[in-house]
């Protein structure tokens, strides 16, 4: 009846997971009661839940994001603390067993329920703004996708309450991950939950690449889009190409895991390596999908900032599209190890290190950007220039493991570790500071207090050169990675060094909830009454904050590139407005509650499929058709916003703007 | 476009008009549907193009096991592409009847595409069923796991094609030719038709290739 599912799947008696699951049960538990005690769940169900509007969206996606932060942070602190211990005689507090879910959970965690949704909450919010459309391609399609993401969440941290999860490592490498050598629940869980949170980001590459190829304002041409859509752009088109091989590869482990199949398998004719080939032909593309938005961030802060356009905003976009297409050829240097041969290594090699050409001419723009400008010195600047320092050194320690002969030496070593927490950390969530920093305004109409952000930059930026940089040190001593126990006293040092970091990024994110907090509280000192809190260039600046639900009232013509900033100028120049147009009705898609049913659905077909419940696996599977179905049968598309309701927010914008014109500093 | 504005004051990246597409603004739902669609059937075909891709790899590793050349009937295959081929070709009528909105031959139409399509579907079961009957299943060797996951997959996508047929039979005749039936109808069609371009590249890939003496 219940497949593998029995009470000892229920950690009873290891006190680590017994005690975190109650910790985040009554944590759940008091968060619901509260929401029920306010009333706020109408609110939530109406505009939240089922919303189809690309902000509320975004917005969370980012509040997943950040909850799953603090989890894999978590893990990390774990792991820190461990190896901190366990040097010498002492073995530390986590069993093998249990470190090794420790560090699987992280680097999953991470990767797909931190930085993925991060970085698709800004995509979500900003891009329809930044293109002047109303909402995204496909809205309801939106919602579908936050919510397959969700229900990925969901297995993933189930395992920590019921079974238990991977030991194998964040990518699963057969033969380890196997039936044979690996034949609890732990990567049944890692594989179904990231095939349901996959299809979520196919889903959301689809809508994406449509929106921006086919739904932008007029005369807004390609080469007229603000950078971060074309790094959406790039991105989405890197997701479109690259997560379907990850679909396959982990379809095919299934296969091998729940039927006997023979991929991956040491007998019967499989390949272990054909997988470490195809996990990669997605796994590097990822990185770059993760890292281009993060690119387009600092380059709106960057301009904004600098009070000045991009520099080379076309060789921006060249070099964007160029590291689109190169990301795809450099798969092999995850693995040069494996002996495909020094021409092929070779091969690889040179394409990994001529992918940083166009990464350079990026960082060169910026700094020219910053050049000659009245340069704002913001948050979100902070975190730009903290980021352009720290990256060139992730990215010089990368183009040294690139060279195969390198390689060899610090394959797998906390060399590569220290490289990809540069690159990742200084690279992707620096940018999610900068840019949660940067729109947080444009989201809630309020800005974030700028002291704390500042404190907040700080602990970050310091406490990962404490944790990394002893890394790069223990690498080159010869420091494999995912040590449980570590034998060289000589260690020592580096290793409190390394935790003592760790502590300061903890502090660091403990700061981004009290300035949450913080600026809630004090929100009234801190509104932003005009929609154009840090004198923007690009069109999410044009509207209200919060936008309105329909975001444009006209969707903006646009003439020149920075189109609001040409329009601002003009404006200010003329003092006055362009003419008021004709209002007229607005069409904008209902709420519904599809994407929560049918990812409830697909949360229980994932979990059926992990315990081997066979009957509830169809049932869910059966439940999300019918919900499809039932969605398909809707005749209600639209709900309108009738001309009048369109006419009178528009009309209070301008008063807003009128007012501005009076009191801004004129153009020179 | 033809107003242009004079260029603003200030720092800007040149005012040039002329910088190509996307002067009209959004297009309409009729190219948004299909075009979004479109897309999803390509990432379709890269994820086909990994089990390709294993399917090459792992052709030969047999394991002592039976090899393509024992295994495969061309007859039988030939059969089964025809009728897939053919069933595009009333999916196109289909559309066509469609377009004109006359229901009795759309819907005729995509019956007799259903039809076809499960008469491939039953002969590829057929030939599945013969060979694990053989002992020539899926986990007798890497190349004939392969073999399966591939074939069977693009047999998972005509399943989810037939599941599509009936459900947008059914919506036409309680919906009739509402402008989001017709895109779905599209949309089916894309389908329908990417469905033969796999089929095409399994059938010389594996069934072709894999016959050559």
């Amino acid at each position: 009846m219940f497949g593998r599912l029995t009470w000892e799947a229920i950690p009873l008696t290891q006190p680590i997971p017994l005690i975190t699951s109650l910790v985040v049960i009554a944590a759940i538990a008091a968060a619901v009661v509260w929401v029920t005690v306010k009333g706020w769940w109408p609110y939530l169900w109406n505009e939240y839940i089922t919303s189809t509007d690309h902000k509320r969206i975004g917005i969370m996606y980012f509040v997943l994001g950040l909850v799953m932060l603090v989890r894999g942070f978590a893990d990390a602190i774990m792991m820190r603390a461990q190896q901190m211990i366990a040097v010498g005689s002492s073995q530390g507090y986590l069993p093998p067993e249990h470190y090794n879910q420790i560090f699987t959970a992280h680097g999953t965690i991470m990767i797909f329920f931190v930085a993925m949704p991060l970085v698709i909450s800004f995509m979500n919010f900003v891009v329809p703004l930044q293109l002047g459309v109303r909402d995204v391609a496909f809205p309801t399609m939106n919602n579908v996708s936050f919510w397959l993401t969700a229900s990925g969440v969901l297995l993933t941290n189930l395992s920590l309450f019921i079974g238990e999860y991977a030991r194998t490592g964040w990518l699963g490498f057969p033969p380890l991950s196997e039936q044979q050598f690996s034949p609890g629940v732990g990567v049944d869980y890692y594989l179904v939950a990231l095939q349901i949170a996959g299809v979520g980001t196919v889903l959301t590459a689809v809508n994406f690449v449509t929106t921006i190829l086919k739904t932008r304002a007029p005369g807004m041409s390609y080469l007229r889009m603000p950078v971060f859509c074309w790094t959406t752009l790039a991105s989405n088109l890197l997701i479109l190409a690259a997560f379907p091989v990850l679909t396959a590869t982990y379809a095919m482990l299934m296969l091998d895991r729940y039927l006997g199949f023979h991929f991956f398998t040491n007998d019967g004719g499989g390949n272990s390596m054909l997988y470490m080939n195809l996990i990669w032909v997605w796994g590097h593309p990822e990185v770059y999908i993760l890292i281009l938005p993060a690119f387009g961030i600092y380059s709106e802060v960057v301009s904004t900032f600098s009070g000045k356009p991009l520099f080379g905003y076309r060789s921006m976009v060249f070099a964007t599209l160029a590291i689109c297409i190169i990301s795809f050829c450099v798969w092999l240097h995850h693995f040069f190890t494996m002996g495909a041969g020094a021409d092929v290594n070779a091969i690889f090699g040179i394409a990994s290190m001529i992918i940083a050409v166009p990464t350079g001419v990026k960082i060169f723009n910026w700094l020219f950007t910053m050049y000659g400008g009245r340069v704002r010195f913001n948050v979100p600047m902070y975190w730009t220039i903290g980021f352009m320092l720290t990256f060139v050194i992730g990215g010089l320690t990368g183009v040294l493991l690139a060279m195969p002969p390198v390689d060899f030496l610090v394959h797998n070593s906390l060399f590569l570790i220290a490289h990809f927490h540069q690159v990742i950390i200084g690279g992707v969530v620096f940018a999610i500071m900068a840019g949660y920093t940067y729109w947080f305004p444009k989201a809630f109409g309020f800005t974030l207090d700028e002291r704390l952000g500042k404190m907040i930059f700080w602990c970050w930026f310091i406490g990962f050169h404490l944790a990394f940089m002893p890394l790069y040190v223990l690498g080159f001593w010869g420091g494999t990675r995912r040590l449980q126990h570590i034998a060289d006293p000589s260690w020592q040092p580096w290793l409190d060094l390394a935790f003592v970091g760790a502590l300061l990024i903890g502090l660091g994110i403990v700061l981004t909830v009290v300035q949450l907090l913080y600026s809630i509280r004090t929100r009234d000192r801190r509104r932003d009454t005009t929609g154009d809190p840090w004198d923007g260039r690009t069109l999410e600046w044009l509207t209200l904050s919060p936008p309105p639900h329909f975001n444009f009232a006209v969707l903006p013509d646009v003439h020149g590139e920075e189109a609001y900033w040409t329009r601002k100028q003009t404006a200010l120049r003329e003092e006055k407005l362009i003419e008021e147009p004709d209002y007229q009705a607005i069409e904008m898609p209902v709420n519904t509650p599809t994407g929560v049913i049918v990812a409830f659905f697909a949360s229980l077909c994932g979990f059926a499929v992990i315990w081997y419940i066979w009957w509830l696996a169809i049932l869910g599977l059966i439940g999300a058709f019918a919900v499809l179905v039932w969605y398909a049968w809707r005749d209600e598309h639209e709900h309108v916003i009738p001309a009048d309701e369109v006419a009178r927010l528009e009309r209070e914008r301008r008063r807003i703007r009128k007012e501005q014109i009076q009191t801004w500093p004129r153009p020179a | 476009m033809t107003s242009v504005e004079t260029p603003a004051v200030g720092l800007t990246h040149g005012a040039s008009e002329d910088t190509g597409l996307g002067h009209r603004g959004p297009e309409s739902k009729s190219i948004v549907v299909p075009y979004g669609f479109w897309l999803f059937v390509l990432s379709d075909m890269v994820l086909f193009s990994a089990l390709f891709a294993t399917y090459a790899t792992l052709a030969h590793a047999t394991d002592g096991g039976p090899t393509s050349n024992e295994l495969f009937d061309r007859t039988l295959v030939a059969i089964e592409t025809l009728a897939l081929l053919f069933s595009s070709f009333v999916c196109g009528l289909a559309m066509i009847a469609a377009r004109r909105r006359n229901l009795i031959w759309t819907q005729i139409w995509l019956l007799v595409t259903g039809l076809l399509g499960a008469i491939f579907l039953g002969i590829e079961l057929y030939e599945f069923a013969m060979m694990i009957g053989e002992g020539a299943g899926p986990q007798r060797s890497a190349f004939l796991s392969a073999f399966f996951t591939l074939v069977g997959c693009h047999g998972a996508h005509v399943t989810a094609g037939l599941l599509w047929i009936g459900t947008m039979m059914a919506q036409f005749w309680a919906k009739g030719f509402q402008p989001h039936i017709m895109r779905r109808m599209m949309c089916l069609s894309i389908f329908w038709h990417a469905l033969d371009i796999i089929w095409v590249a399994i059938f010389t890939i594996v069934y072709l290739m894999g016959t050559l003496p």
